[in-house]
């Protein structure tokens, strides 16, 4: 099978056959991260730009290590404020960038659809590295990697996430690739934080961690946002702790050879306790490794189409 | 300057006629209206096999002058009207600045008597600047000539504030017309609640945002025995509200846009701009209801909303974009498209909405075609159909959600006080200066 995409935007409209592509691809990619020289010259000579307007360590680093480990040239673009503040519009911003003659675009952004609007309006390949609430599309395929590569499967499997769901775009990159790839999935969070309708995309919902934890083979925690609670959408963050947090106590009711996966960054005590994060059944360190193979991949199929 | 329309088959719902009749017009005035007319006319249309309607009348345009010419002037914005088949078309008063003292007003209608190809009849705010903390002096708006209030785009927000507005117009016996959406309910949202939010990720307005908005104005409405009218109604929930409201007796009406009709929510999927309007598009059940609340007069008039944006303000993440889309030149073969041919409502009915119905609610002297009347008429071929172009537009906004579509029914001609104001001969760049 060809991958004949020009750009990777979503997991809702890619097929599990094209999910299987990229992760056999990064599977191979996996192997070179282990190589005394972690290099490959598959992408000599190609030209990528990460274009951040929204605060981001892991997934820009990421980003712009699979492309160096691929032998492209990287070129970085972060703002916080964008080049708004100097009038110049996003598409603006883009377009110069493409006129450097770079062949990618990552594009972060705080506004759910910005990577669809440009790769409409753009020649080159547009991989989303997050817009809004909207999918984070190599998030949710590196959660799959590993639980691919801790379980051996990934059908079948009772999958948790846990947390923000309304306003997480991990969230729904996760849901999209569990279910096509055949998972049984439950979200779990407060009413407040679950988006409307959610069980048309195929998963259970609760309202309690207890129900999404009992008998779950993988539990994917996500980071809960102080600001939420000036938001109204939370009375108290100590009241979300008390509820939603993955204690010791909670995770008896999961199987106990349990995956934990956090995308990361993680809000130590809050989301989960510190001997949680850091126990042996958490593979939070090994999505982020993951992630450098799997994001290889997708630069890898875009671009040499 | 004399006119003879000859062979066209004339629609006018005031008088429910439907056949075929020469018109005659003089001067600014219809002269008369016979089966066979034979007068030596300056110049003769052959309507055969087209139909002739009366000139249309817009409840709900926004014109962007004065404060941004970039997007609207009164004299573009009327060109857009006249090649949509309108002759009237009412501006909401969100101007910069607003209309909502006499000298706005005044300026408003100078400048469209000066410039503008169709007629132009302001609206006045009901607060002033908008702003929700005090009353215009609706009295003297009144006087300078506007035939309604609203404060358009924003809800009046304070219940003892818009109770005062209602008894206010009592006397003026003008209509408030009502953007209805309870702002904290609808927040930063940008598009309908519901699956399609979800999986998109766009924050949401709930179709509970109108409905509460609704439930308050039609209260305020019964206590004090005035008049309103509802703009752009676009939920299942909302025709429920105006129709009992209706049952009751009260003085309500309300309007729906065609981009209401034509488009859902689901239509947000392509993070294309133009599918982002205040209301938001709604869920094809909340549309299969407005067709059902347009058959059943629940709600009585299809008004355009006409919003012009510029592109640096449309063409931006979906978030950050304008709100609105131009809608004068699509509105008859959108309505004829969703409405007409599928059978919801019947080519008079239609009419009606655009015509007659409207000018009901602002008391104006329009909408109907009748000897000795003011000329105001538009000849369109319901068989020829047209595709949408960006370059083909007279509005100088082109954000339109239609582009590119095939849409049948094109005004071929539109005539303003006896003057063709519009032909569709002049779509190679003619009459745009």
């Amino acid at each position: 099978m060809r991958f004949e995409r020009k750009d990777l935007l979503d997991l809702r409209t890619i097929s599990s056959e094209e999910i299987e592509l990229i992760l056999d691809t990064a599977t191979s990619f996996r192997e070179v991260l282990e190589r005394p020289i972690k290099k490959v010259p598959t992408l000599r000579g190609k030209t990528i730009a990460n274009l951040f307007f929204e605060p981001s360590t892991r997934t820009r680093l990421s980003f712009e290590l699979s492309a160096k480990r691929l032998n492209a040239d990287v070129i970085n673009f972060s703002s916080s404020t964008s080049s708004v503040l100097k009038g110049e519009s996003l598409l603006d911003t883009a377009k110069n960038i493409i006129a450097m003659k770079v062949d990618a675009l990552v594009i972060r952004h705080s506004s759910p659809g910005v990577a669809h609007f440009l790769a409409k309006k753009l020649p080159v390949s547009i991989i989303n590295a997050g817009d809004g609430a909207h999918e984070h599309p190599t998030q949710g395929l590196l959660d799959l990697y590993t639980i691919r590569e801790k379980r051996g499967r990934i059908k079948g499997l009772n999958v948790t996430i846990v947390g923000d769901i309304a306003h997480s775009r991990v969230a729904r990159s996760d849901i999209w690739g569990l279910v096509k790839m055949g998972a049984n999935v439950k979200v779990c969070g407060p009413p407040t934080l679950i988006p409307k309708d959610v069980d048309k995309m195929g998963v259970k919902l609760t309202y309690f961690i207890e129900d999404a934890l009992s008998g779950c083979d993988v539990v994917i925690m996500l980071r809960i946002q102080k600001e939420r609670q000036k938001e109204a959408f939370l009375p108290s963050l100590q009241e979300y702790r008390e509820f939603f947090s993955l204690s010791e106590e909670k995770l008896k009711l999961a199987k106990p050879d349990v995956l934990i996966m956090h995308p990361g960054p993680v809000n130590r005590g809050m989301e989960l306790p510190a001997e949680v994060a850091d126990s042996t059944r958490s593979v939070i360190l090994d999505q982020v490794t993951n992630g450098l193979a799997v994001r290889m991949a997708v630069l890898y199929l875009l671009l040499t189409r | 300057m004399s006119l003879l329309i000859k062979k066209g088959k004339v629609i006018d719902p005031a008088s429910s006629c439907e056949d075929i009749f020469d018109i005659l017009i003089e001067g600014e005035i219809i002269r008369k209206i016979e089966g066979n007319i034979n007068f030596p006319a300056k110049k003769v249309i052959d309507a055969e096999g087209k139909i002739v309607i009366p000139g249309l009348v817009d409840m709900h345009t926004h014109l962007r002058q004065p404060g941004r010419e970039d997007e609207e002037t009164i004299r573009t914005g009327t060109m857009a009207a006249a090649r949509g088949g309108f002759t009237t078309i009412c501006c909401m008063p969100n101007t910069d600045p607003p209309i909502d003292t006499p000298s706005v007003v005044e300026y408003v209608y100078k400048e469209a008597e000066k410039n503008g190809l169709v007629e132009v009849l302001p609206y006045g705010a009901i607060t002033l600047g908008r702003k929700g903390e005090r009353l215009c002096e609706m009295g003297r708006l009144k006087k300078a000539g506007v035939v309604g209030f609203s404060d358009d785009g924003r809800w009046v927000v304070n219940s003892g504030l818009m109770r005062r507005a209602f008894e206010y117009v009592n006397m003026l016996n003008l209509p408030l017309i009502s953007h209805c959406e309870d702002p904290h309910l609808a927040g930063e949202g940008v598009m309908n609640e519901g699956y399609w939010s979800t999986i998109l990720g766009l924050p949401s307005i709930p179709p509970e945002a109108e409905e509460i908005a609704i439930f308050r104005d039609i209260s305020l409405l019964k206590m004090t025995n005035s008049r309103l009218h509802i703009a752009h109604l676009s939920t299942k929930k909302g025709t429920e509200l105006v129709k009992k409201a209706k049952k009751e007796g009260l003085n309500l009406t309300a309007e729906v846009t065609p981009h209401h009709i034509a488009l859902s929510e689901e239509d947000v999927e392509s993070f294309d701009p133009n599918t982002k309007v205040s209301p938001p598009l709604r869920s094809r059940e909340d549309v299969e209801a407005l067709k059902k609340a347009l058959k059943e007069n629940v709600i009585d008039v299809i008004a355009t909303d006409h919003a012009p944006h510029s592109q640096e303000e449309k063409e931006l993440e979906y978030t950050r974009a304008a709100s609105g889309v131009v809608g004068l030149e699509t509105a008859l073969s959108i309505v004829i498209k969703e409405l007409v041919n599928p059978g919801f409502l019947t080519l008079s009915d239609a009419i009606a909405k655009l015509t007659i119905n409207p000018s009901k609610i602002l008391g104006i002297d329009r909408g109907k075609i009748k000897e000795g009347g003011v000329a105001n008429l538009a000849i369109v071929d319901l068989h020829k159909s047209w595709e949408v172009r960006k370059e083909d537009f007279f509005s100088l906004s082109k954000n339109s959600p239609f582009i590119g579509w095939i849409l049948p029914a094109k005004v071929e001609f539109t005539i303003f006080k006896g003057k063709i104001v519009y032909t569709s001969k002049m779509e190679d760049n003619k009459m745009r200066k």
